[in-house]
């Protein structure tokens, strides 16, 4: 699973919907992996607005991965900004606006990095545990078990 | 032909064989993809965006999500989350290393994401199984419920989601695209062939708000065979409904709570929640 799914998932019992610790569910015993794929600058761009970052950095903090910046990057952090007048851009006008343009943005750092901790490092193994109530959602094969039993739905 | 909905529990009828089976299918997959392209154009995605997938299976469905715009997917390639009561389902698609996430889950249980997580959400051929309980302390009204009020509140503002269903008859259709509108969605139906034994059920859901068109009609304006459910007004304000204390879908969720406790509620009508005429 995806450590952006976890950013989305709530403690799946009606009784904890209410309460503001049933999110985010915390990993433990946690193996991680990465699966790589490719970047989508702009379904990062979408995406950003809707983190909850400062969750996003406890749980990275809880893995043991290397820490956030206390606050998200904007927007803007995400393209590599276009270098400052080059003597091309001067001879080549029409080429540098074709890059300049649609579609051609470069993901910046910022950007490889964001993905590769949303998109590309996944839990493999583990529980997922609500701050709430304690109940255990086990992970296997990086499927989480949300199946609740009866008496707690 | 029996309904496998009347024969099995769905995470007994979807085991090992018969996931597999359902899988390699190719009349199978050729179905599964068109009904799941047709929900897309439903969903009018215009970029790369956030989907549920409920009922997700083997990820027949899925696979259409992860596809760029020039494989025939809007607005894709899409990043899904996808989600199924069966697990042998789960392991076909884990097997054909799909993109999407992936959670056991039942649907009947609600929707486990905080509010606002999905630009949409498609479900193909999956929410006719919630109209059966399989326990006696659980109903299909309950379950229905709980799955739709989870979803709207997992969609964002002015998001959108499209349900191919098989419902078993006329009162099956209406009982599902009713828990919609009582949760809050504006709701339509559309129907591909009606009358012949190919005929296919869209329930088109929006949520209002947002700066998409929420109002159903706007989604299904113009196309032919669709019944509007329930024409909403255009939401004034960008306040969700649901946040609303007072307003429709607080009541009926507070009527829901108060009925699961056991309580008995005054029966809802289509007049529940509306706002009265203050009288002189
Ligand atoms: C006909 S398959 C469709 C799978 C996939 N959407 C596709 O298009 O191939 C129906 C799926 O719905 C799932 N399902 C049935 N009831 C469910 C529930 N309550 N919650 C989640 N999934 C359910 C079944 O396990 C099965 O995988
Ligand atoms: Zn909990």
């Amino acid at each position: 699973m995806k450590l952006l799914t976890l950013n989305f998932l709530t403690c799946a019992r009606r009784t904890c919907k209410t309460s503001p610790s049933s999110f985010p569910l915390h990993p433990r015993e946690a193996e991680l992996e990465i699966l790589e794929s490719e970047l989508n600058l702009v379904f990062l761009r979408n995406i950003l607005p809707r983190l909850m970052w400062s969750e996003l950095r406890g749980i990275g903090e809880e893995l043991g991965l290397p820490s956030l910046p206390e606050s998200p990057p904007s927007r803007e952090d995400l393209v590599t900004k276009p270098s400052p007048a080059k003597p091309s851009s001067v001879t080549e006008p029409s080429s540098v606006e074709e890059e300049g343009g649609e579609g051609e943005e470069v993901p910046s750092q910022t950007a490889k990095d964001l993905h590769r901790l949303l998109l590309e490092t996944t839990i493999k193994e583990g529980k997922l545990v609500c701050g709430n109530c304690g109940h255990e959602y086990a992970v296997k094969e990086g499927v989480a078990n949300f199946l609740l039993p009866g008496h707690l739905v | 032909m029996s309904r496998p909905e009347d024969t099995l529990p769905p995470d007994l009828f979807y085991n090992d064989s018969e996931s597999r089976k359902y899988t390699t299918s190719s009349r199978i997959q050729k179905i599964q993809s068109d009904m799941t392209r047709r929900a897309l154009a439903l969903l009018s995605l215009s970029s790369p965006s956030l989907v549920l997938d409920i009922g997700c299976g083997s990820g027949l469905s899925g696979e259409i999500l992860s596809q760029a715009d020039d494989e025939g997917t809007p607005g894709g390639p899409h990043v899904w989350v996808g989600f199924d009561i069966s697990a042998s389902m789960l392991g076909v698609a884990l097997e054909k290393e799909v993109e999407g996430d992936l959670l056991l889950a039942d649907a009947g249980q609600g929707v486990p994401f905080r509010a606002g997580t999905f630009d949409a959400a498609i479900s193909i051929s999956a929410i006719q199984w919630l109209c059966n309980a399989e326990s006696s302390e659980d109903s299909p009204a309950g379950r229905l419920s709980r799955f739709f009020n989870g979803l709207y509140a997992s969609l964002r503002r002015g998001g959108r989601a499209v349900c191919q269903f098989y419902p078993k008859n006329n009162e099956q259709k209406k009982m599902v695209s009713s828990a919609a509108v009582r949760a809050g969605f504006g709701a339509g139906l559309l129907e591909d062939d009606p009358g012949t034994k190919n005929a296919k059920t869209y329930l088109v859901l929006t949520v209002g708000g947002g700066d998409l068109d929420g109002d159903i009609t706007g989604v299904v304006r113009g196309m032919e065979g669709v019944d509007v459910m329930d024409q909403r007004r255009k939401a004034k304000s960008k306040k969700r409904a649901e946040d609303t204390r007072g307003s429709r879908a607080w009541i009926m969720n507070k009527k829901e709570k108060m009925e699961r406790q056991g309580r008995v509620v005054k029966a809802s009508s289509k007049y529940t929640g509306r706002k009265r005429r203050i009288a002189f």
